[in-house]
Parts: structure tokens; sequence; C-alpha cells
């Protein structure tokens, strides 16, 4: 089997598995993320890598990968993209997927990304290190996401060398990465303890355990529609499923905590948070212009709503994919044009309406 | 039941994480809404980068003079000094490791608390760690001969690094 082509305007139509809502914990735990940073022996890192070398990486690791996905090794179809050519907008949309990292849609030079049909895996050629491999799962599931990977990376390390020692384990251009060379991952939404305050203490109680938190889309970024990421902040000296492990034990302690918070704003303040949702709904079935900022927060109290059956008549699965969809370049795919910022605002308004009323907005009819 | 502050009725309980572990508190709403309060002083904490670790463990017992030498200090494959990983936070090629290895080690117990790797190990990892670098080096001394217009020199290495090149494709395929 080759390569598939990759399509933007259809993928944008649909959601990934990991956007189903389906997996365990799901009204809490978005996804289940791990990720594999490798190199391979025979070449500098990144950093010190001529275009020649990243040309010549790229070339050796899109030829194995398609000789394993020739033999069988990949369940469904394989679509491998040249990202160093793709437009800006493009790139975006594959961040906005969670498919590549932004470092490495703003990178320069050759670089690639392999991901699987249902887009539980991502492969990154010349990211920070020559390969990321990435498993992404719905709900809380780091169990099946590390045999996977791990099944995925002895293929991969069948066919190539990658750069590795005794003493410090897999070799990676950032020694934070070092070891293992794993992150492992797992996105919350966290709406009642940010309401009520307690997020800023949970975190601190995380970075004492050595585990980070982060927004959304990764490092550095604002946690947005109270979505974060929990993730092992070492990679050395401990095995991969300790490290997994190690999330793994504290994600239901969260959950717990969130769902205390969310308990007490219903036993003390129901009316306030029937409110805070209900409004959350009727704007955004009503806006005519909304910006994404101003959209994952309202979406945010939805989706909380809904699990909390404040609100009846929308799915988890629709909110999650209005999440990614209402993203600055998902709505130009979906559109199939180029908008400006005001534009965007306009489309994303009309795009949420159709979605929670059930019916296309007219002109001179809302 | 009572507050665990002071003595009136607890209206709030809360599991609180305790070096990860769950902690339960009963109190009542005035003691709570202290406890749940962000407080001022830890506020600032947040993850050291990687530059903070790295100047934290240069500021440790070493004198500007021992820290120039250093720096200075050069990888013999790829050609990286160790100011340039200081500046950047990214090593040149996996022999970093190997030639910075003790100055990487405090780095490490920085960031990870240990220093030696558990956990997953290659199983094809036949080739010794001089084998491994061959190509890295040989490919930069041809560029390096390239730019300084001594041909002769770069296409013999460059007949080197193809022949090792083609053994290795027969190996991988
Ligand atoms: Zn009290
Ligand atoms: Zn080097």
């Amino acid at each position: 089997m080759d390569f598939s082509n990759l399509n933007l305007q259809e993928l944008a139509q649909t959601s990934g598995e990991w956007l189903r809502g389906s997996g365990p914990e799901s009204d809490i735990v978005i996804s289940s993320r791990i990720r594999l940073a490798r190199n391979l022996a025979d070449f500098p890192f990144i950093s010190r890598a001529t275009d020649t070398d990243r040309a010549e990486i790229g070339k050796i690791l899109r030829g194995r990968i398609e000789t394993l996905h020739q033999q069988g090794k990949f369940t469904g179809q394989l679509i491998y993209v040249d990202v160093s050519e793709l437009e800006a907008v493009d790139r975006q949309f594959l961040v906005e997927r969670q498919l590549i990292s932004r470092e490495h849609a703003d990178a320069e030079g050759a670089r690639a990304v392999v991901i699987d049909q249902r887009e539980q895996m991502s492969v990154m050629i010349n990211e920070e290190d020559h390969l990321r491999i990435q498993v992404l799962k719905s709900g809380l599931d780091l169990g099946s996401a590390w045999e996977q990977i791990n099944e995925l990376d002895d293929h991969i390390e069948a066919r190539v060398t990658y750069a590795y020692n005794d003493r410090f384990g897999y070799l990676t251009a950032c020694p934070t990465n070092v070891g293992t060379g794993v992150r492992v991952s797992v996105m919350l939404h966290l709406p009642a303890l940010v309401i009520t305050q307690q997020i800023d203490k949970v975190f601190r109680s995380l970075q004492k355990i050595n585990l980070a938190v982060r927004g959304l889309y990764g490092e550095g970024s604002q946690a947005q529609g109270d979505f974060y990421q929990v993730s092992n902040q070492i990679t050395l000296g401990q095995s991969e499923e300790e490290l997994t492990k190690k999330v793994a034990d504290v994600v239901p302690v969260l959950i717990d905590y969130e769902r205390q918070a969310r308990d007490f704003l219903i036993r003390e303040s129901q009316e306030t948070l029937h409110d805070r949702v209900s409004r959350a709904y009727g704007i955004l079935r009503t806006a005519q212009t909304i910006s994404s900022e101003e959209t994952m927060h309202l979406l945010s109290s939805l989706r909380m709503g809904v699990n909390l059956g404040l609100i009846r008549d929308v799915a988890i699965p629709t909110v999650n994919k209005l999440f990614v969809h209402t993203q600055p370049a998902h709505l130009q795919k979906l559109t199939g044009m180029e908008l400006d910022s005001s534009d965007r605002n306009i489309e994303r308004a009309t795009y949420l309406r159709r979605h929670l009323s059930g019916e296309a907005p007219k002109a001179g009819q809302n | 039941m009572k507050c665990q502050k002071c003595d009136k009725p607890a209206t709030f309980h809360i599991t609180d994480l305790v070096d990860g572990k769950p902690n339960e508190l009963h109190l009542c709403e005035e003691c709570a809404h202290k406890f749940l309060a962000p407080s001022a002083d830890d506020a600032s904490q947040v993850v050291p980068s990687m530059g903070a670790l790295l100047a934290q463990h240069l500021a440790v017992g070493e004198t500007a003079e021992e820290l120039a030498r250093l720096d200075q200090r050069s990888c013999p494959v790829c050609g990286v000094t160790f100011l340039e990983f200081r500046k950047q936070g990214r090593l040149g090629c996996p022999h970093d490791y190997v030639c910075f290895a003790e100055d990487l080690e405090p780095l490490l117990v920085n960031i990870h608390g240990e220093t030696r790797h558990v956990g997953k190990v290659p199983k094809f990892c036949a080739r010794g760690a001089e084998e491994q670098t061959q190509l890295i080096r040989l490919r930069r001394e041809m560029k390096e001969a390239v730019a300084a217009e001594e041909y002769e020199q770069a296409s013999k290495l460059r007949d080197e690094i193809r022949k090792i090149e083609q053994t290795r494709d027969k190996a991988n395929k």
C-alpha cells in the first residue's frame, strides 16, 4: 500500500478519533498522548544538520516508513505530508489538529509528517529531533497508547540505527528529553477548578512531583478553554512504564478534584452556574461575530453544562468538534476561503449557530 | 463535622494534593476561601528553563576561567562548542553525550534527578560508538574540504562516505 494524498478540505469535514469523546472518563479527560523522541545515529542533531543532512534524513525515514507500511505494519491508510511545501494556513491546520507541533509548523527547511487516516498516530520528521513519534487516544487510555507506540518504535528501530548509549539511553538534541525520550501527556478539561480558583494550587502540587502543566497547544500556550495538558517532566532514570504510571496515577486524583469542584458549584451556587452555562449557550447560538478566545471560553462553559446535565440538547462530541473546527485554519478550510480576522469572526459565529441550533442562518432572518 | 482549622461547622470538603496523594480537608466557608485563594509567594514559582538550569549549574563551583575553558571545548565529531550548546540549549550530535559527558552530568541531575538511563533498550544496536559517529565526522570534514577548496581531499572523503552508506543501506533493508 502506498502513501495516500493529503486532502485538507476533506479532512476538515471530519474529526480525529481522539475528539469523539468515547474513551474512559471522557467527560473530563479529552485525550491521552504519548510521544517518543528519536534520532538517527549517523547524522548530527537538527541544529547542526546541513540542508543535505536534513534532506537525507527525510529521504531515509520516508523510505523506511513506506516499507513498513507496505508490509502492513500500520493499520489503515497513511498520509505523507511534506510540511516545508505547505502554505502557512495548512501548517496551522495540522497544529490545530494536534498532528504537528507549533515548532514544526513554524520551522524552516526539509521536514515532514506521516499521519494515519484515523489521526491516532503521527510521525514528525526533522522536528527538534529527527523523529517525533506520537500516538493519540480519546479519553484516559495511556496503557494502550504505550503499547501501540512501543510496537511502532520497535518496527522503525528494526530498520534504522537510533542514537543510543547505555549510560544516557536514547540521545536527544535537548538534554531535557534524553533517556527514554518519552513524553506522556493527558489533556483534561478543568473548568470547575478554574471557576473555584483552585487550579494554580493543583499545578503547584503537580510541579512538586515533577509533572508539567501546559495549555491546549503545548509549551508556553495559554490554557484556552480550560484545557490543560499534564505530562512527565523528567525522562531519564525511570522506565517508560514508570513514567506512564506516574501520569496515569495522578489523573484520577485530578478527575476527582474536578468532580468535587463541580459538585460544590452545583450544591452551593446552582443558579449562578446554570445561568453561566445558559448564557454561554445563548451567545454561542446567536452571536453574529465572535473571536476565537471568546468561543473557547464559552464552549468550555457549555461543555461543562452538558456534562452536568444542565443542557440536554447538545452532545459532547459536537462540542469537542466545535473547539477544533472554530480555530482559524479550520474555518478557512471549511469555507474554502482565505479569511482575515474580522471575516473569520463572522464565519465562526455562522458556523456555531448552524451547529448549535440546527439551522443554517440566512441574511435578514437572524 | 467541624472545620479542621477552627470550630465552625465544616461545609467544604476538599481533596488537596500533597505530593501527588489526595488529602481530605474539611473546612468552614471562611477557612475554605483562605485555603483556596492562590497565595502570592508561590505563584511566582515556575518551571525553570534550560537556560536558567544551565546558568544555575555553571554558577556553582566554577571560576570564570574554568568556564571560559569549558566553553571553548568542542566536539570532534560535529564541531559544536560547549558555549554554543549553552546558548542554544541544543546539542550538536550524539557524540556530545560522550565528549561532554562529565559536564552534562550535573545538568542532568538538575533536570532529571538521575544520570543513568533505565528503560527501553534498542534490540538491534550492534554497532560500536566509534562507527556510529564516523559518518557524521566524515560528512563534516568533506564540507570543510569543499569550503577550503581542497577538492581532491573532498572527493576522497566522499568515496569513503558512500562506501559506508552503501553497506549500511544493505544492512537496513
Ligand atoms: Zn474554619
Ligand atoms: Zn558533536
